[in-house]
């Protein structure tokens, strides 16, 4: 059975020691090889190689505190927001490494969806035109096609074209979730972290929710951070497994569900702890 | 039946903080109406002849000088001021905050007989050798007391820029914004209504200002026309001649106070709405 996952899986599901040998990276858009990252003197997330799979969705799951969201906001370098936050290791994208791109160009090529819905104080046509505004897009007629598009991808168009231009902060929590998503759609991202993007949210919205990020996996490399474990074994295709920092376990979801190797994994997704 | 003594206590001591304002404004309306009454409303305010022994009592040059010393005041003090707090609240490493604020908010304890002091040293010789005129102006006045409203506009506008969540400013900065495309397009949109507070109640403060503006601001008796010509403003009026003056004079000083208290009830009131949080 193990044998057989391994060779299944494109992903070496045990990528803890450096001395393996290279991660098998045919199919992987954004991966990180023995990725360290450090809060002054605490180190958050210890050597993690972990490589997110083009048009899938992958899950970060672990009790709290075990670094998931560290991991997740050092791939478009939100984690340098905190003071004395750094990292040692390399993170790729395509490829090459993210430090050789603008901290600009990769948070363009890789967004990011928060756990608290942030639409800004602006209407809803704002808060979508934002990022291609920043980018230099300014034609009004091109902005109304990006804005018509985003909404449409997020399934929210017909229930808000009449209301573009009120506040965004009018909107429902989970019309502002899936708000943020078309926002960040609208930047033509290729990779979309997702920080817990459900946890304001009630049981319906997230799965709504959940059905939109099937519907975007078709076109992008999604990675979702989420302490719910359902949530994870419902909506992903990879699941990791992170404990006190170290990436404890990682493998189709459906292994790691059903037959985890780690007693570690299995306690924690039994609700033993966490 | 401590705590309800202490309660009752707390609340006599807040309320009597009310009285004085009401008390306050009892005063001045009590000698100030019957005079605007006598000579009139509109001859009052809209009359631009101050010669109080020969019974004319117009105080229009007073409140366009007042006007106009503050608004330019709030103009230079707003632009440095909403700059400083910008830089304070997005770009100052944190080590530099830690000495900028301090210092800033000993702006605001320096007596204002201080500025004056500076005015007609530094400023006051300045401005007549590169603008030419006497100096003492409405400029030098502006100039004063924009530097005299930093502290207020700066620990205001600080205060609001820091109250917008951070989540505004990640999202927009997970979008690949600057962080100045962040602070213009975010950050400020959503700390409207407190920096606009900070600028009135800025505005507040500088046209109440009365000892710096009597010394730089040259006081004559004429409409000011030019930014460099000498001005008189309402406050400065009452303090000049508060000292001498009797009878329907000294009303008509008092019913110049009402004018100022009247303007700054609106300033206040208009930064009260402008503040309150919006659903």
């Amino acid at each position: 059975m193990d044998s057989k996952l391994s060779t299944l899986d494109p992903l070496n599901p045990r990528p803890l020691e450096p001395s393996l040998p290279k991660l098998e990276t045919r199919n992987s858009k954004l991966e990180t090889q023995n990725l360290n990252v450090f809060y002054g003197n605490f180190q958050a997330v210890k050597s993690v190689s972990i490589a997110f799979p083009c048009k899938a969705i992958t899950a970060i799951i672990g009790p709290s505190g075990c670094g998931k969201s560290t991991l997740l906001r050092s791939l478009n370098r939100m984690n340098e927001l905190v003071d004395g936050a750094r990292i040692k290791g390399t993170i790729l994208l395509d490829g090459s490494d993210i430090y050789r791109l603008s901290v600009l160009e990769l948070r363009k090529r890789v967004g990011m969806v928060f756990q608290r819905p942030n639409a800004f104080p602006l209407p809803v046509f704002d808060n979508i035109a934002y990022g291609p505004r920043i980018h230099g897009t300014n034609n009004g007629s091109e902005l109304q096609a990006i804005v018509e598009r985003c909404l449409r991808s997020v399934h929210m168009w017909d229930e808000v074209k009449d209301k573009l231009n009120d506040s965004a902060l009018r909107l429902t929590d989970e019309q502002r979730q899936r708000l943020c998503i078309a926002r960040m759609l609208a930047v033509e991202p290729e990779v979309l972290l997702m920080d817990e993007p459900c946890s304001a949210l009630d049981p319906i919205a997230t799965l709504r929710i959940e059905d939109l990020m099937r519907s975007l996996k078709e076109k992008y490399c999604i990675v979702i951070v989420t302490h719910n474990m359902q949530q994870a074994a419902r909506v992903s295709d990879y699941t990791g497994f992170m404990l006190l920092g170290v990436l404890k376990e990682f493998g189709t979801t459906k292994q790691i569900f059903t037959t985890p190797r780690e007693t570690d994994t299995e306690n924690y997704i039994s609700g033993r702890f966490g | 039946m401590r705590e309800k003594l202490i309660e009752k206590g707390l609340l006599l001591v807040a309320f009597s903080a009310v009285a004085m304002i009401f008390l306050i404004a009892y005063l001045i309306f009590r000698e100030g109406v019957p005079l605007v009454a006598k000579v009139g409303v509109w001859d009052f305010i809209a009359s631009t002849r101050w010669a109080p022994s020969k019974g004319s009592f117009g105080i229009l040059p007073m409140i366009v000088g007042s006007l106009e010393v503050t608004l330019l005041a709030v103009i230079i003090g707003a632009t440095l001021g909403l700059s400083c707090a910008m830089f304070l609240a997005e770009f100052a490493p944190r080590w530099s905050v830690r000495i900028l604020k301090p210092m800033i908010e000993l702006l605001a304890g320096i007596p204002s007989v201080v500025y004056g002091f500076i005015g007609v040293v530094v400023l006051i010789p300045f401005i007549r050798r590169t603008f030419g005129g006497p100096g003492f102006s409405v400029l030098a006045a502006a100039i004063i007391l924009g530097i005299m409203i930093l502290p207020t506009v700066i620990a205001i506008s600080l205060d609001a820029l820091n109250a917008v969540p951070p989540l505004y400013k990640e999202g927009s900065l997970a979008l690949g914004a600057t962080r100045w495309q962040t602070l213009h397009r975010v950050v400020l949109p959503a700390a409207r209504s407190g920096i606009i507070a900070a600028f009135i109640l800025g505005m507040g403060r500088a046209i109440g200002e009365t000892m710096a503006v009597i010394m730089v601001a040259g006081n004559a008796l004429t409409m000011p026309t030019s930014l460099l010509q000498p001005v008189r403003t309402l406050t400065s009026n009452i303090a000049l001649e508060m000292g001498y003056a009797s009878g329907d004079h000294q009303a008509a000083l008092f019913a110049t106070g009402m004018v100022l208290f009247v303007i700054i009830a609106i300033l206040n009131t208009i930064a009260l709405v402008i503040a309150r949080p919006r659903t």
